[in-house]
């Protein structure tokens, strides 16, 4: 991909999403939206970060999909009871890489 | 002279409001500017990506699909469908911070990110509101954009120095669990979320690259479908 394409698509997204984020500001103002706008925007945040988050872990490691050596499996599981039960970034941060590197010491990728 | 120190003063409740949230950025920050420089961006349209688009699961999914060599089409179609739940965020801040003048609500959506957002809402929501609270807000905002540019730098700069068994690109998805637990609020919420992650998982291999956004409409469709079956429910007899 040339140099000007790559640029034009970062300058694509980059106005687009400033219009996403300014959309709602400006055009509700302090009203309210149509009712099935606001029904399908209320499920977004839950389909996309799903959407995000399951396939970076099933297939986002060295060894993709659902295998015993797929380390990211179980320190995802691990990772999301972590998120769950403490709604906590740094906790979650520091068991999921402490899990996942723990998994991987053991399988025998790590020295 | 007094208005000024009653910004400054609401200005730094949001900057410890979003303290917690600050160490998973910069793990998250440097996998951004490794995957970037992986997918053999140049320094300065990795840096370009950060300042322009500043949006970081975007920018991840955006490099690596430039790598993959998908087209520019699907590229632009994936980093919008991933940056669409900006709407909804910057409509439910509409009510609090919709009455400002234009200059400062194009400042706020350009800083808007899951994580300004979150702490934001959460405080306008029950600690109630006062005459500054734009400066709340900019206090969760702004240390997040520095540090994301921070963030990215490091990860250009440091490029292939990070070993690759260490797998810090697992922080994508250890930073968006947490992001997901409190938007999983009642059982359609929770169905959007199954069906949203289920599918794009099935869709992996999906042409063009397209399974984060078919997983995406999916689960959209599936948690409207929850709720007004459950609307239906309730007000039959």
């Amino acid at each position: 991909m040339s140099a000007f394409a790559i640029w034009s698509m970062i300058v694509i997204i980059g106005l687009g999403t400033f219009l996403l984020r300014f959309s709602g500001l400006q055009l509700l103002g302090q009203g309210s939206m149509p009712d099935w706008l606001a029904r399908t925007l209320r499920y977004v945040p839950a389909a996309v970060i799903a959407a995000i988050v399951v396939p970076a872990i099933v297939h986002g490691g060295p060894a993709p999909g659902f295998s015993l050596d797929n380390t990211r499996l179980l320190a995802g599981l691990i990772a999301a009871a972590v998120a769950w039960s403490t709604r906590s970034v740094l906790a979650t941060l520091g068991i999921g890489m402490a899990s996942l590197w723990a998994l991987e010491w053991f399988a025998g990728n790590l020295p | 002279m007094a208005n000024e120190q009653a910004a400054q003063q609401v200005f730094k409740n949001g900057l410890r409001a979003i303290a917690p949230m600050l160490p998973g950025v910069v793990p998250f920050g440097m996998t951004t500017g490794i995957a970037a420089t992986e997918a053999g961006l140049a320094p300065l349209m990795s840096m370009g990506m950060s300042l322009i688009i500043f949006a970081g699961a975007a920018q991840l999914v955006i490099a690596q699909l430039i790598g993959d060599g998908a087209l520019p089409l699907i590229i632009v179609l994936t980093g919008l469908i991933i940056n669409l739940r900006m709407v909804m965020y910057s409509a439910s801040l509409a009510p609090y911070l919709g009455h400002l003048s234009t200059r400062w609500k194009a400042a706020i959506a350009y800083l808007l990110t899951d994580q300004a957002y979150a702490v934001s809402i959460t405080h306008f929501m029950h600690a109630g509101v006062g005459q500054h609270r734009q400066w709340f807000y900019m206090g969760t905002a702004f240390p997040l954009w520095v540090l994301w540019l921070l963030a990215t730098a490091a990860g250009i700069w440091l490029g292939a120095a990070v070993p690759p068994g260490w797998q810090i690109g697992f922080a994508l998805p250890l930073v968006f669990l947490v992001l997901l637990v409190p938007v999983i609020r009642d059982r359609p919420s929770a169905a959007a979320a199954l069906t949203g992650g289920g599918v794009a998982l099935a869709a992996h291999d999906a042409p063009y690259h397209l399974g984060l956004t078919i997983g995406a409409i999916a689960g959209v469709a599936t948690g409207v479908s929850a709720e007004l079956a459950l609307h239906r429910r309730r007000s039959s007899p």
